[in-house]
């Protein structure tokens, strides 16, 4: 069984004070396993950043308690607190790395805070230098690195001191499509091969497929759900989720009221097959009211009649489905008589 | 009209121009001076950074939200007494120290004696100076640092200060530039130097020529400290990447 690496319980972080006070936080209880890979996903503004800084303390929560490998964090002296953010990893949107450093000595900054002799620093950095892939740039200062070779640097810099804890605010945020895919891809093989705990702040859903194992959704300062990722993002149960998952808002709007719609078929796949990927892919039953469709060298010609299931997200799965189809055309049967 | 002309050239005390120029080219005078002019200034900048630096320190540090708050009640009486020190004129300022230069070095007359007032006058502008640098610190770069581990000490003295490194060398050299010509101006008052020649022989004696001679040799210091503080301060930013620089300078 794993044991919990990182436990937030009623945790609340409050800004202000009085009518003017910003509930950035409330009530907030999540256990993260060590060895995971987390996913925190919520729009901007939810409270996610308040969260991982609630984690290390950056923040310090108005009520409730953070615990990293069995130990209280907000009842720690400053200088307890100083010593145990050395095993919790941070990395961020915008890298923070030190401008007037080379990368070198990016990656030794945290071993001198501990007094490692120089040259013991030297001989981890370039270790570390290898493990990101980026031995070249020993010399290079930040601004002559891109956005990725900069997201590196800091990955490097904070495995120094080999946290447990790895944390990433929007940490690929800031960088396009592939290079995301491969700080993402090091992340998972620095959590498979070092065995680090990782969570990952986003606001994207495709950063959490792509690496998380759990999620948990924040909406306005709460947790609106949380499981395994596939499960959370196949059948969100809830407003939040949904609106997540289905960013855009389409399917909702072409949500029919009736909830039967017309299908109709211009010489695509024959229908069989699609009535059946939407159990299989999309996990929907339909009801099938009425059909008058032919089959013409294997291509489907025709209308169809279905009636969809009452769950909206449900509903909402099977419209964006059938919208996304070519040689289909769907809309709201209101004249239907089953 | 050649009378008044000739009235005109000696309101310029240009009939006087061979005493001046012999004075000038006395080799005791000009060294000298430029000497007097730097010196005083210049001790007085490192005096003014000593203690403005630290201030100034206190002022980003200490302030609600900084690293290491301190009582309000503090801040407060530190921004005002800097900001009263800031508002009195220099020559004033100089004449009120008076009895603190007595008391220090014996004496309220001559360049040494103006390396008093001169800190006094320069620490509160140094301390504004190291404030306004040091603001610029990347926020994020700070909360990394926290997030390591840093303490408010360890931020200030690798994170801080090292990162806005070209902006406080910048700060120095205004620093040195303005202290250079409140040590100009004491020579109105006792100080010597370039300052006190253009005073007190280029204007009460009406040597134009010595004047204007005092004058071009603090131009040319000043862009000579200005010249030095800009190419150190390139030099030391690495936030500029002076490959691709270089590059584009071939390209164009
Ligand atoms: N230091 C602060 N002072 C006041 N309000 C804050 C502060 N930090 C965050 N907030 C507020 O808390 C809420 C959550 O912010 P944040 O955690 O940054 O959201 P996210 O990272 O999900 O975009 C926002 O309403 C924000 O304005
Ligand atoms: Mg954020």
């Amino acid at each position: 069984m794993s044991q919990p690496m990182i436990e937030v319980r009623d945790l609340s972080k409050r800004f202000g004070e009085g009518d003017g006070a910003v509930h950035a936080l409330e009530h907030i209880d999540l256990t993260v396993d060590q060895g995971d890979i987390y996913g925190i996903i919520g729009l901007s503004g939810a409270g996610k950043s308040t969260l991982v800084r609630c984690i290390n303390l950056l923040e310090r929560p108005t009520e409730g308690t953070v615990l990293v490998d069995g130990r209280d964090l907000t009842r720690m002296p400053d200088k307890a607190l100083r010593q145990a953010r050395k095993s919790i990893g941070m990395i961020f949107q915008h890298f923070n790395l030190l401008m007037q450093r080379n990368c070198l000595d990016n990656i030794t900054f945290p071993l001198e805070l501990t007094g490692t002799p120089r040259k013991q620093a030297v001989a981890r950095a370039r270790e570390l230098l290898k493990i990101v892939d980026l031995e070249s740039k020993e010399k290079a200062y930040p601004a002559q690195l891109s956005g990725g070779q900069k997201q590196r640097i800091a990955i490097a810099r904070t495995l120094a001191t080999n946290p447990k804890v790895l944390l990433c605010d929007e940490a690929t945020s800031a960088l396009d499509p592939k290079t995301t895919r491969d700080i993402l891809r090091l992340i998972r093989d620095i959590n498979r091969t070092l065995g680090i705990t990782v969570v990952v702040i986003t606001h994207d859903m495709k950063v959490i497929e792509e690496i998380c194992t759990k999620v948990t959704i924040l909406n306005h300062g709460r947790i609106a759900e949380s499981g395994l990722v596939e499960e959370v993002f196949t059948n969100p149960k809830t407003e939040a989720g949904r609106r997540l998952v289905y960013p855009d808002g389409v399917p909702f709007e072409l949500l029919p009221k009736s909830r039967v719609i017309r299908v109709a078929f211009n010489g695509g796949t024959a229908y069989q097959p699609l009535i059946a990927s939407l159990a299989i892919d999309c996990n929907v039953k339909v009801n099938i009211l009425g059909a008058d469709t032919r089959n013409i060298d294997g291509k489907a010609f025709g209308t169809m009649l279905l009636g969809l299931p009452e769950n909206d997200a449900e509903a909402a799965r099977a419209m964006a489905y059938l919208a996304g189809q070519k040689d289909i055309t769907v809309e709201e049967a209101t004249d239907y008589h089953a | 009209m050649l009378e008044s002309l000739a009235q005109l050239f000696e309101s310029w005390g240009v009939s006087k121009a061979l005493d001046q120029l012999q004075y000038l080219f006395d080799p005791g005078t000009l060294p000298f001076a430029i000497w007097e002019t730097l010196y005083a200034p210049l001790l007085a900048t490192v005096f003014a950074y000593v203690i403005g630096l630290p201030l100034g320190i206190l002022l980003v540090t200490g302030e609600a939200g900084g690293i290491r708050p301190l009582p309000k009640a503090l801040m407060q009486v530190l921004n005002t007494i800097i900001n009263l020190l800031r508002s009195i004129p220099f020559l004033i300022l100089m004449v009120m120290v008076f009895p603190l230069s007595r008391l220090i070095l014996g004496t309220a007359i001559g360049t040494t004696a103006t390396i008093v007032p001169l800190t006094v006058a320069a620490a509160p502008y140094v301390a504004r100076l190291v404030e306004g640098s040091l603001r610029e610190t990347d926020r994020g770069v700070i909360e990394a640092a926290q997030a390591m581990g840093c303490s408010p000490w360890q931020i200030v003295t690798k994170v801080m200060l090292p990162e806005c490194k070209p902006s406080l060398i910048n700060g120095a050299t205004n620093a040195a530039i303005t202290i250079l010509s409140y040590g100009a101006m004491s020579g109105a008052i006792g100080g010597g130097g370039l300052g006190s020649m253009a005073l007190m022989r280029g204007h009460t004696r009406n040597q134009v020529l010595v004047l204007y001679a005092a004058v071009i040799l603090l131009v040319l210091l000043v862009q000579i400290i200005q010249s030095i503080g800009t190419a150190l301060c390139i030099k030391t930013d690495k936030r500029i990447d002076h490959t691709n620089t270089k590059k584009r300078r071939k390209q164009s």
